[in-house]
């Protein structure tokens, strides 16, 4: 297929795998921001084809992973209420709340709909005007430009019976939260290429500066990959902390513009609580006041009262900031499996330990199956 | 397509009989076990699966069978899918195909059918002629008869429009075992061809997710290719049709029931390139993706090669390919050579497909 196979060309892998061995000299921990990262790094076996040297950790780029529990919660009581048409990406019906996922809910009878485009939900509400369609507006800043499309139509074409579960998270801010942790390790980053197409990366420089890291931009084939990898060790055996783009095919440094205004149009930044991680500041988006009647937690204004705690022995939030991998978690594959997860980080497919669990187990560090 | 010359009906250009006109939708007292009921089954069902057994009309079908040493094969399957017709199908054929096909990969020889009708209130006739006329014409086309059957209808609301039961008897040779818990160390894997394609096929018209790729269910009763594959290599050890689930599933269950390991090559695995684009758009793996017309089967070495020509030779496998092997090593566990020279392990699927955020 054009445009995947010449980025997943052993011949072409294997020559950057060479000149990765050739350059290191010295340990290096890099990590890799975005879960479809991890997931292609897992699933192709890449990590395994790396010089000892190179320690890879998995970030907390995965949008379902780091959603957090209360707001689950949220999401399970207001698609519980049987005025409510509650609309969600896939993968975030499978995450356990507290007490069950939104599987369960809608097996209880509530009418819980996949959908591949917030502008879905926008056209199921317009279709059924005497219902309440609620929107899981969740992801990084790549889902953010749709899920404000939505909000913005909605408010233009006057559509009431629309509203949106906002837990948005933004990169930059969980980037420096983990740098500035006492336990970081991390020395260098593969960006999330398909947030950089939208946002750029001129709001990496000065990250890079600050805390003397080279960051990347990274798209997701092995080859990009591969490519990304070897641009943070070389500037790590050099000793520079730049930004470099190792996806140009899809990323300019300003970004997408039209996308970035429509993001302002209707977002604004906020605190944020992080599955796993706890509270980053300024690390989300929230529906800006002329929007704000679209907020689902100010619609349903009993939901703002949920709280809710994780479990003790899920160490996810390690896992998320690289401090673990997710294989020496006491849980992993036992007590947390994908079938009963503890921790978000199981859940998803974009999730390190599902990851590890789905395609990792079972091999020795050579990468045989064992 | 009944490509048949002496077959009296055409299952294609069927229409609604009298007096089922009068009704242009399925009511409750089709399912009522009285009149309605049964002119449905005497004006629509018996004239399209017309056979000697279903033409009595009692509550069983009585049959002759020779079983000549060989043994009985049964199976049974319950078919739901929305939309109920889709590129290259629709419910019909598949609660054909998917029960032919349950029976062929035992090597049996498929006979005879039941079908069970769960229709909801308020189904077009025309809908459920054309799903009744589609399995005649799979049927006639597969050369087993639909011998004895149900209807039941439920509320507008309670149904997907209409599910099917099918139950299929086969008989299986004298001297042919294929089983699941027979493949062993060092068998090839064979597919019979491209994976992927039904799943695709059906997904690309679902409501709410319309997407235009030129794929079509692959759909087909596989006994023939199987009478073929066995007339080349009568040892071999096991055979599976990767329905749900997808390939991951089917190799899973043989890993596990015969305790070996199984060592994929990634890039010997035939897939379209639209299936391959559709699942990448869509974050799905095209092993885990479903399929209606193909089969992976555990071949001892020496009889490989035969058993591939024989494959290739037929039109239902005309894009047969060796795509790894069983191994000693990781017993239960099926592994990839990924495209890259990396390695994976290929792990049963947890539960429905679900497309990822991003």
């Amino acid at each position: 297929m054009k445009y995947l196979d010449e980025y997943r060309d052993e011949s072409a892998v294997r020559a950057v795998l060479d000149e990765i061995h050739r350059v290191t000299t010295r340990p290096w921990v890099i990590m890799e921001v975005c879960g479809g990262q991890t997931h292609s790094i897992i699933r192709s076996g890449l990590d395994r084809l790396l010089p000892d040297a190179i320690t890879l950790v998995h970030g907390p780029g995965c949008p379902v992973c780091v959603t957090p529990l209360e707001l689950i919660d949220k999401a399970i009581a207001i698609a519980a209420r049987p005025e409510v048409i509650f609309a969600s990406y896939g993968d975030m019906l499978r995450v356990p709340g507290s007490g069950k996922d939104l599987f369960a809910v809608k097996s209880e009878g509530a009418d819980v709909r996949v959908v591949y485009s917030p502008l879905d939900a926008l056209t199921i509400a317009r279709a059924n005007p005497e219902k309440v369609v609620v929107f899981f507006g969740v992801g990084f800043e790549t889902t953010a430009p749709a899920n404000g499309m939505a909000v913005y139509q909605a408010h233009k074409q006057s559509i009431d019976n629309f509203a949106m579960l906002v837990s948005h998270v933004t990169v930059p801010p969980a980037m420096m939260a983990i740098l500035s942790s006492p336990t970081n390790r991390v020395q260098g980053f593969l960006a999330a290429g398909h947030v950089n197409t939208v946002m750029g990366f001129a709001e990496y420089e000065p990250i890079a500066a600050r805390f003397k890291v080279p960051i990347v931009v990274t798209g997701f084939e092995p080859l990009d990959i591969a490519n990304g990898i070897l641009m943070a060790v070389r500037q790590l055996e050099e000793s520079r902390h730049e930004v470099e783009n190792a996806y140009a095919r899809s990323v300019r440094r300003e970004g997408n513009a039209a996308a970035q205004a429509i993001i302002r149009e209707v977002f604004e930044p906020c605190d944020r609580a992080w599955r796993g991680i706890g509270v980053i500041p300024m690390s989300g988006y929230r529906l800006r006041e002329p929007y704000a009647r679209y907020d689902a937690e100010r619609r349903f204004a009993g939901v703002s009262a949920i709280s809710a705690e994780e479990s003790g022995v899920c160490i996810s939030g390690l896992v998320l900031q690289g401090v673990k991998r997710p294989d020496e978690c006491p849980a992993f594959g036992t007590l947390c499996t994908p079938q009963r997860p503890l921790g978000a980080t199981m859940v998803s497919s974009e999730g390190a330990c599902a990851a590890y669990y789905k395609y990792g187990r079972y091999m020795d560090d050579a990468g045989a199956p064992v | 397509m009944v490509k048949n010359v002496d077959n009296p009906l055409d299952f294609e250009g069927f229409t609604c009989p009298l007096p089922l006109r009068d009704y242009p939708q399925i009511v409750m007292g089709h399912g009522s076990g009285g009149r309605m009921s049964a002119d449905l089954v005497r004006h629509l069902f018996v004239p399209l699966f017309d056979n000697a057994a279903l033409n009595r009309l009692d509550d069983q079908a009585v049959l002759e069978m020779q079983l000549d040493g060989g043994r009985l094969a049964f199976t049974t399957d319950s078919f739901v899918v929305r939309p109920l017709f889709f590129p290259g199908g629709d419910i019909g054929k598949l609660a054909v195909h998917g029960t032919v096909n349950d029976l062929a990969v035992s090597g049996a020889r498929p006979l005879y059918l039941s079908a069970g009708f769960i229709l909801e209130e308020g189904l077009p006739m025309d809908d459920l002629c054309r799903v009744a006329a589609s399995m005649a014409g799979a049927a006639h086309e597969a050369g087993v008869q639909i011998v004895t059957g149900d209807t039941k209808v439920v509320d507008r609301g309670h149904g997907d429009g209409v599910y099917i039961n099918t139950s299929g008897v086969g008989v299986v040779p004298p001297g042919v075992d294929v089983a699941a818990q027979n493949a062993r160390p060092g068998d090839v894997v064979i597919v019979s061809g491209t994976l992927g394609d039904h799943g695709v096929a059906v997904m690309s018209v679902r409501e709410g997710l319309r997407f235009d790729a030129a794929v079509v269910s692959d759909t087909a009763p596989l006994h023939g290719l199987v009478a073929a594959m066995l007339a080349a290599g009568p040892d071999i050890h096991a055979m599976r049709d990767p329905t749900r689930g997808g390939l991951a599933a089917s190799l899973n269950e043989i890993a596990a029931a015969s305790g070996v390991g199984v060592l994929l090559d990634e890039r010997a695995i035939p897939v379209r390139p639209p299936v391959r684009a559709a699942c990448e758009m869509l974050g799905l793996d095209p092993l885990y993706v479903a399929n209606e017309g193909k089969l992976v089967a555990f071949v001892p070495p020496g009889s490989a090669d035969a058993v591939l020509d024989a494959m290739r030779a037929h039109p239902l496998g005309a894009e047969a390919a060796i795509i790894g092997q069983a191994v000693a090593a990781h017993p239960g566990i099926v592994a990839a050579r990924t495209g890259i020279g990396g390695s994976r392990v290929v792990d049963m699927p947890l539960g429905v497909l679900l497309p990822r955020i991003c």
